[in-house]
């Protein structure tokens, strides 16, 4: 038997029994029943599984628990309380960005790690940080305009 | 899914839950249960005129909601049309979903409890504009019998009925339990648009704020106590079966509970996602492949193309197409759509919890009562012991107007006696979808001083429509794979339509986003623009000749040119294509500025959108879904192509399926037009914009004229020619 893994997420210790390769995504949605980080590919190919480690952006559906503990991890559920998501989940609101959502966990949790390493992205900086983020409903025009009125904190 | 209260009940129950769980238990754990059960309908104590409103004593107001939500902005929209008729207090205003009744709840297009076509808004807006306005008449009743003076000495708004002359006012709460024993009025009258005061108004949508939390529930999201999860694999040829399934390795890994041997697939259930595909890895499966094995995408053509060679049944004739045809300077072209996936964010899912006299769903559905229905068959069960708990989808396109996931999982679920969350793959998803079918359409038109004097067009394809809802399918004809054939926009005096049913080799098909006028959009004006060049106009210069007797289309058009600088002069190889819809009832022009580089690779520039929906009930909400629907159009059009070989479906993710990402994605205008006609739909439209505006771009900056989608790059290679 392994011993029981234990994560800090959102602040919070937490410990389960999971196998080490366990990628987080299954952890956070099944185990411990954190169901805003979604499940789109489990490739890392479209960015709906986005989480913080150490306030990076990371696709959880490929990263094993082993690799993340005694890491800080946040998500789409406390992202808010970071200066930088709360301003990108209001733009996202003044903006009305979101269409079906279910994408937008992943797009706010990338856009929030952008914006605390680059405060006023240009749009090739947009570009680069959220192109691994696919949205089928097709929101990118807003998401661009969205993650520019949170860096600059412009009132709508 | 208020948006106006800070704290949701569902918010209170999961953090209450999460902290009686955290403090009381050890390892392991689950953290939060996600709606095990809906709210159900509940109209005691209220005042419930109709399936559609419930307002209680404190003023607090749910509205129904008929229709799902899949991001098309549908619950914001429904409940505006209510509540304006209604005058409710906009910020008191609750969404629920509807419970599986068509009596009460069916779309009145269909009959059924279906979301799709673009209709929601079109098929209720006057059933729940009736529904509103005759709440608040009875509302009014009970305030002017308690006043004892005449309804028609009050008024409303706002959640309160007034009294002018006496200076007396009631809320609506107050008033409920009295309203609810006034007879409802006959005829009521409905109000004059310019009097609307929430429709027409970009109001914020209800059901994103918790989307930027993590609160949203889909289907996805259900968490029962004591629920297990699977995943599964199905024959990966069509119609093929399962054989034989060695489990011993599978059995033995850490969290696989269970393996599942259904007909057509195989499911492995688990503690979670994580060991349900880890046990499925770890089985063998022998598959009868059946007689489909060996089909190619080539088969699918071959067999297509020759089918397309035959006459259809005749969906429209007006004039004498033949003697038409055989004067004038003639043209013929063929042009050819791939099979496409839906690929929605959001995998097909679905949990079931069947025990012995009852069966309980929690999913995400275009198709309440359908599911219920399908369900009720697969759990051997009547109907009535079938509760369908809906919830929002993480995108929909139409994968969510089939009931097979439910169907799959409830097979799945009646093996064991706890709640199981089937789950797909993203590469099961895309593997075992309905696929948009192949299309093949011929158009052969004749031109007389530069106008179109003759115009035959014959559309070969797939018949949904007939597999889906078979009494709308009459005389052979799909009414869907025509729809925006027959009702091309231009003065075409010699007029004819013809239809081909012609199925696909083993390939099931639906509905996708934008549906039939898909296929006939991109064939008209993709011909249109051929047909310009060889008359020597300019593309929109010829359509406008054309559009005399369709005043809505010319003023769209018109003002697309203006506002897309159409005309003003571009470097080489970048080039303006125009596409005009007249699908959906909206009338929609749309310029897509492109640039062709010299490997063929293309960089859109621009995009502009005139939109004429007629009233539009949320402004905004129709920007976003053009703006949408035109990035779901132009995906397909740069790289949607689903092909077959041994039977089997190519590709699997989105490393193969791709995807347009935001890198990709130009600035998009929409403008959307005041008017005052009934409201048209909008979901679908954008997607059928794209396509052949790139596709006009792409000639007009090259010279070559694509026949096919998705855009072979080869073809554009700087030096070729069409």
């Amino acid at each position: 038997m392994h011993m029981a893994t234990v994560l800090t997420i959102n602040g919070e210790t937490k410990s389960f029994d999971a196998p080490p390769e366990m990628p987080l995504l299954w952890v956070l949605r099944d185990i411990l029943g954190m169901t805003g980080t979604k499940f789109g590919c489990g490739i890392a190919q479209c960015g709906a599984c986005t989480v913080h480690v150490d306030g990076k952006a990371v696709r959880s559906c490929v990263l094993p628990v082993s690799a993340v503990e005694n890491r800080a991890i946040t998500t789409i559920e406390h992202v808010g309380s970071t200066p930088a998501g709360a301003k990108v989940q209001k733009a996202w609101l003044d903006l009305e960005v979101i269409q079906c959502g279910y994408c937008q966990s992943g797009q706010i949790m990338s856009a929030a790690a952008l914006l605390a390493a680059t405060p006023n992205p240009d749009d090739s900086d947009i570009d680069a940080a959220m192109a691994g983020n696919i949205c089928r409903c097709g929101t990118y025009v807003r998401i661009r305009e969205a993650v520019k009125q949170a860096a600059n904190g412009r009132q709508s | 899914m208020n948006a106006h209260d800070s704290v949701s009940r569902r918010a209170l129950l999961t953090g209450g839950l999460a902290t009686g769980f955290l403090l009381a238990f050890h390892l392991p754990l689950r953290a939060a249960v996600n709606e095990p059960v809906q709210p159900r309908d509940a109209t005691e104590g209220k005042f419930a005129p109709n399936a559609f409103i419930r307002i209680d004593e404190t003023g607090h107001t749910v509205l129904m909601m008929p229709q799902v939500e899949m991001g098309q902005g549908t619950y914001t929209s429904i409940s505006a049309v209510l509540a304006e008729e209604l005058d409710a207090d906009w910020s008191r205003v609750e969404v629920q979903h509807a419970p599986p009744n068509d009596k009460l709840y069916g779309n009145p297009t269909f009959g059924l409890q279906v979301t799709g076509n673009s209709n929601s808004i079109r098929a209720w807006w006057l059933p729940l504009r009736k529904a509103g306005a005759t709440a608040r008449a009875m509302l009014v009743q009970a305030a002017a019998a308690q006043w004892g003076v005449e309804p028609a000495s009050c008024t409303a708004s706002k959640g309160e009925v007034a009294h002018e002359a006496s200076g007396r006012k009631l809320a609506y709460g107050a008033l409920a339990l009295a309203a609810q024993g006034q007879t409802p009025p006959k005829d009521v009258a409905l109000k004059d648009p310019k009097d609307f005061v929430i429709i027409g108004q970009p109001l914020k949508r209800l059901d994103t704020p918790d989307k930027v939390n993590g609160k949203a529930v889909y289907g996805i999201d259900a968490i029962l106590p004591g629920m297990k999860f699977a995943t599964v694999a199905a024959c990966p040829v069509f119609g093929g079966k399962v054989g034989k399934v060695d489990d011993s390795a599978a059995v033995k890994l850490p969290g696989v509970r269970k393996v599942v041997v259904l007909d057509d697939m195989v499911a492995v259930i688990g503690d979670h996602m994580w060991a349900a595909k880890k046990g499925l890895e770890a089985l063998k499966i022998e598959w009868n492949e059946g007689p489909n094995a060996a089909i190619t995408t080539k088969d699918v053509w071959d067999d297509l193309r020759k089918a397309s060679q035959k006459d259809g049944a005749v969906a429209k004739s007006d004039g004498d197409i033949a003697k038409a045809l055989a004067s004038g300077d003639k043209f013929e072209a063929a042009y050819e759509l791939p099979f496409l996936a839906h690929a929605s964010m959001e995998p097909i899912n679905a949990t079931v919890h069947v025990k012995p006299d009852s069966c309980e769903i929690w999913t995400g559905t275009q198709i309440m009562t359908r599911v219920q229905s399908e369900a009720a068959k697969a759990a051997g069960l009547p109907v009535d012991k079938v509760i369908v708990n809906n919830h929002l989808l993480g995108g929909g396109f139409g994968r969510k107007l089939e009931p097979d996931m439910v169907i799959a999982a409830v097979k799945i679920a009646k093996q064991v006696d706890y709640p199981v969350k089937v789950v797909w793959t993203r590469e099961e998803d895309i593997q075992h979808d309905v696929y948009r079918p192949v299309y093949r359409d011929q158009i052969t038109a004749s031109l007389v001083d530069g106008k179109v004097a003759g115009w035959k067009y014959k559309v070969a394809g797939s018949a949904v429509l007939a597999r889906w809802l078979p009494p709308a399918f009459q005389k052979g004809i799909d009414i869907d794979a025509i729809d925006a054939a027959v009702d091309a926009p231009y003065d075409f005096a010699n007029f004819h339509v013809e239809y081909v049913r012609a199925e696909p080799l083993s390939v099931p098909t639906g509905f996708w986003r934008g549906v039939g006028p898909n296929n006939n959009v991109f064939a008209v004006e993709c011909a249109m623009d051929e047909l310009a060049r060889k008359a020597g106009k300019d593309p929109i210069e010829f359509r406008k000749s054309m559009l005399t007797k369709n005043p809505r289309m010319l003023a769209v058009l018109g003002q697309v040119a203006e506002e897309s600088d159409w005309g003003e002069p571009l470097p080489p190889r970048v080039g303006r294509g125009v596409c005009v819809q007249p699908s959906f009832a909206s009338f929609i022009a749309t310029v897509v500025e492109a640039e062709i580089d010299d490997i063929g690779e293309i960089v859109l520039r621009r995009i502009t959108s005139v939109v004429d929906t007629g009233i539009a009930v949320n402004p905004d909400t129709v920007k976003a879904q053009i703006e949408g629907g035109l990035i779901f159009g132009l995906t397909a059009a740069l790289y949607g192509e689903i092909t077959i070989d041994k039977g089997r479906v190519q590709q699997s993710n989105f490393h193969d399926y791709r995807m347009m990402r935001i890198n990709e994605t130009p600035k998009i205008d929409v403008i959307v037009v005041k008017s005052g006609e009934a409201p048209g739909g909008i979901g679908e439209a954008g997607v059928n914009a794209g396509p052949p505006a790139l596709r006009n771009a792409i000639l007009a900056a090259t010279g070559v004229a694509l026949r096919r989608l998705p855009i072979d790059r080869k073809l554009l290679a700087a030096g070729k020619k069409a």
